[in-house]
């Protein structure tokens, strides 16, 4: 059985649309010495690296090798993972497994994009099966605007429950100093912005950010000697779904009920909705932060719109979603994931300044991307 | 709680590898050609700027040395990779080198090859740093490179702050 | 620590121009490993797939091959770079203990894309792309490089060829099999000086599973002939910047081996056989090196003493080795692959006798810039 593990440190850059002042290794290192000065060690304390992005925003291949001066990784073991979206999360489990094997003691996972480098809907259009979709049905917004146009049709959920998370989180957003987009927005304004893709308007969508994040894992051991404060990994669960977007469910999200299900019960939790303090969802658009309340066992399929309506997701209410401002703020989407990761472990360690959450001691982060495929993280104050 | 689980049973009922049917040897197999098209533009940096603009404007290459280690880096590196802090002492260098290791490229791929083969590519240990310098070696015929010789800096008359403000390298006469 | 066991390999055959897709190749290896390995789909807790999407020309490329791995439902992850990493990282989830049997599928059709424009974009756009250069042209600086530095000669390198391409002759899975003389591998196109067209490694399609399953798994769902453990691993990254290293030195393939010796328990000299990373004839005999296989400088030699042919001292690249088929991506696990056959007594034709402990040695980035080594045992 493997080591317990906490994380000890989190770094992030200043997130920007456009990040001219530095080149992609550059952003990396800044990532990587606020992390290593979170957690007050030298890049010589770390044993192993992680890295993840997507290769065609950048056009880098070989990320891991590249990245070398930026992470600090000469002479060190580096591996590259990537899984779309998810990769700042697939980023994190794998430096949890690094260290949870008992091979390595303290871990960084690094993830980043600079997203201004490229045409991100080119890029990500080349995700869709070239045989079967890549013509037809391909970019970020027509899926999620498909999957919450059948949700309202469903249970009445609305444009203006979506328009309510959409305010909720850039409002959370003027709270982080890293965010990317810092705007005081109502629920009207949201409904008055340009439509994108019906029923997704441009404040409901995430943006695409020049950023990279930077997280520290450590054994039980070596956490409890390093760390005043460490956010334990209590469970890391990842599930897949098809390959096709025509396979797919769409009334429901198959993944992330299947995934968190697995994580509540790993990490002994029965009522995720109470004995959760504070979330870090990864949310692409507003309409995702309203559909996919059911699929995380808030609430009874379809009663997403009444529990978003409460405010009970709202920074002041039972079940604080996005204090950070969350994907619709901040997307340089290799590190989006690893952020909701990050963002949740200093909630429990007690330093996300200006948006902290009192006493948090249980945090979810979510990730997604992909074909529909979700992972999820929880963190906890006490040891699992 | 009706924790949900994933079940796939298609690999399940089909454990054998399937005999290939009568049918994929009458198939006509089609092939999609495709090509990824994105355009990129790649943030240089302070530090390579400042490295590229040296080149640029006053035909000179210059290194970056670590205060701790002391190793002098060409091309500048944003953090020593022994120390990993930041490189704040600029050296300039003489910009004369010796071949470390070279190759004749015989093959061509015109998409990448911004010049014509036979061409020579070369490590170029640079005076006055501890690392080496990937560039071309021309001015001499390819068969006459050898290990060891000395070589310096053909700049372009034009320069526009990228590599290639170096045309290549030539042996010392 | 909980040991983990390879229970399960399955290969495509490895060849250019392979009508199958990428799903499809991925599909008859997971089958072809699921059979080997006696199990099915249900007995898989999680997977680890190994794809770029350079190579593959899609943006989150592990999307293409997930339902052909039998992912739905599951937890999975992408390893991208050469499949020991994958295999490392599928390894790693099962001493962690929150796995039991993980499927490791890697997939590459070379075929299907430029090797020259894709490996100019692993040098960086800001200083070395713009010069053209490729994993052909740079491993030839490093190949003169390391035969000035040691005084091995191209006729010695071309010994590799001939050899790996011999031995393919016996491996009905490669792509190469060829009788050569060192004359013919001397003789063929110059690409890039030193190295010729008989010292570099073909275009290849082809995939490669392997399943991989902790102890008590191991112990209950296969028996002690099929079982072939993962005794060490070690991974290390050397410096980006060609000009950064000496591109003689082996360092990194040397912490990456210790490493692995170290975990495995086991010296050098206790190896019966290893598959190691030749993509070009020259870096067999310096991987050998650095793996501590052989003396440094040396290398040369022993080969010309047929020290590492089939019946030598220690058996190199059996298989027939990268030199035979690169499917890049596939490499290293291919190579594993190779090590259980061999380890398990069932390499056919081209069997080292008695073969008890091997090693698998992959790399990532150019010029072998991180290695990762695994020792695999009885």
């Amino acid at each position: 059985m493997g080591t317990r593990v906490g994380i000890i440190g989190v770094g992030q850059t200043h997130h920007a649309s456009k990040r001219l002042d530095c080149s992609g290794v550059e952003l990396i290192a800044e990532a990587v010495t606020r992390a290593l000065d979170d957690a007050e060690l030298s890049i010589d304390d770390i044993d192993a690296f992680i890295i993840g992005n997507m290769d065609h925003f950048e056009n880098i291949n070989y990320v891991d090798m590249w990245a070398t001066d930026g992470l600090g990784s000469f002479m060190k073991p580096v591996l590259k993972v990537t899984t779309g979206g998810t990769t700042g999360t697939t980023v994190a489990a794998s430096a949890f497994y690094h260290v949870a094997s008992g091979l390595f003691d303290v871990v960084m996972g690094v993830g980043w994009e600079k997203n201004s480098e490229s045409d991100t809907q080119a890029a990500i259009t080349t995700c869709s099966n070239p045989i079967l979709e890549r013509d037809a049905f391909a970019g970020a917004i027509g899926p999620l605007a498909s999957e919450y146009s059948m949700y309202m049709k469903t249970y009445g959920a609305t444009e203006e429950d979506a328009a309510i998370v959409a305010a909720r989180d850039r409002n959370n957003a003027l709270l982080n100093p890293y965010a990317h987009n810092r705007m005081k927005v109502t629920v009207q304004d949201v409904m008055n912005s340009p439509m994108l893709s019906y029923p997704i308007k441009l404040l409901d969508m995430c943006p695409r950010s020049d950023g990279s994040c930077a997280v520290i894992f450590a054994s039980e051991r070596a956490a409890k000697k390093l760390c005043p404060r460490p956010a334990w990994v209590h469970a890391s669960v990842v599930r897949q779904d098809y390959t096709h977007f025509g396979d797919l469910e769409w009334e429901y999200m198959p993944t992330l009920e299947r995934a968190s299900a697995e994580a509540y019960k790993i990490a002994g939790i029965t009522k995720p909705f109470r004995e959760i303090d504070v979330a870090e969802l990864y949310l692409p658009s507003s309409v995702t932060g309203v559909k996919w309340m059911d699929s995380l066992w808030l609430c009874e399929r379809g009663g997403a719109p009444k529990l978003i309506r409460s405010g009970a997701t709202h920074l002041d209410g039972e079940f604080p979603v996005n204090p950070s401002g969350g994907v619709i703020a901040t997307n340089p989407i290799g590190a989006t994931a690893l952020i909701r990761v990050g963002e949740a472990a200093w909630q429990i360690m007690g330093r996300a300044v200006g948006r902290q959450i009192p006493n948090a001691k249980k945090a979810l982060a979510t990730g997604f991307g992909g074909c529909s495929w979700s992972s999820v993280m929880i963190l906890g104050a006490d040891l699992p | 709680m009706p924790f949900g689980t994933g079940e796939n049973s298609s690999i399940e009922k089909q454990s054998e590898v399937r005999e290939l049917g009568d049918w994929k040897d009458e198939v006509e197999e089609i092939v999609f050609p495709g090509k990824i098209s994105v355009p990129y533009s790649w943030t240089v940096g302070s530090t390579l700027s400042k490295w590229y603009a040296q080149i640029r404007d006053d035909a000179e290459i210059w290194a970056n040395k670590c205060a701790e280690c002391g190793m002098v880096f060409v091309p500048p590196k944003i953090k020593c990779i022994n120390c990993y802090r930041d490189m704040n002492e600029w050296v300039k260098l003489p910009g004369t080198g010796t071949v470390e290791t070279f190759t004749v490229v015989s093959y061509y791929e015109p998409k990448i090859h911004p010049r014509k083969p036979p061409f020579v590519y070369a490590v170029i240990k640079m005076d006055g740093a501890d690392t080496g310098l990937v560039h071309f070696i021309g001015g001499v015929k390819p068969e006459k490179v050898k290990v060891g010789m000395r070589v310096e800096p053909v700049f372009e008359k034009e320069r526009q702050g990228n590599i290639l403000d170096i045309r290549h390298f030539r042996p010392i006469a | 620590m909980e040991r983990v066991a390879v229970i399960g390999v399955g290969q495509t055959k490895y060849e250019k121009g392979k009508k199958q897709n990428f799903s499809e190749m991925v599909y008859e290896v997971t089958t072809k490993a699921l059979k080997d390995a006696e199990i099915t789909t249900r007995e898989i807790d999680n997977i680890v797939s190994v794809s770029s999407d350079f190579w593959d020309g899609r943006t989150i490329s592990c999307m293409a091959i997930q339902d052909a791995a039998g992912a739905f439902g599951k937890d999975t992850s992408t390893v991208e770079g050469d499949g020991t990493f994958g295999a490392l990282y599928g390894m790693m989830r099962i001493l962690s203990g929150s796995f039991g049997v993980t499927l490791v599928v890697a997939h590459h059709k070379g075929s299907e894309s430029s090797m020259s424009g894709i490996t100019n974009t692993a040098f960086d756009p800001l200083v070395e792309r713009k010069l053209g250069i490729d994993a052909i042209s740079s491993a030839a600086l490093q190949a003169r490089r390391y035969m000035t530095a040691t005084g091995v000669t191209e006729r010695q390198c071309a010994l590799v060829s001939v050899k790996n391409h011999g031995n393919a002759m016996r491996n009905p899975l490669a792509q190469l099999p060829m009788e050569i003389t060192v004359e013919d591998v001397m003789n063929s196109e110059v690409l890039a000086s030193p190295l010729k067209k008989l010292d570099c490694s073909p275009v290849t399609d082809g995939a490669c599973a392997l399943v991989l399953a902790a102890e008590r798994e191991a112990k209950k769902l296969s028996t002690n002939k099929k079982r072939v453990w993962l005794m060490g691993v070690g991974h290390c990254s050397d410096a980006y910047r060609l000009g950064d290293r000496d591109l003689a030195d082996t360092r990194a393939l040397e912490e990456a081996s210790e490493s692995a010796y170290e975990m495995a328990g086991v010296g050098p000299e206790e190896i019966d056989l290893a598959e190691v990373y030749d993509a070009f004839s020259y870096m067999e005999l310096m991987w050998l090196e650095g793996l501590g296989l052989c003396e440094e400088g040396m290398s040369g030699e022993y080969m010309e003493r047929g020290y590492f042919n089939m019946g030598g001292e220690i058996p190199i690249n059996p298989s027939g080795g990268r030199l035979s088929s690169n499917p890049v991506q596939v490499a290293g696990l291919s190579e594993m692959a190779e090590c259980v056959l061999q380890l398990r007594g069932k390499a056919g034709k081209r069997q080292v006798k008695g073969a008890k402990i091997a090693l698998a040695h992959g790399i990532n980035g150019m010029c072998g810039q991180s290695h990762c080594v695994f020792i695999l045992g009885r």
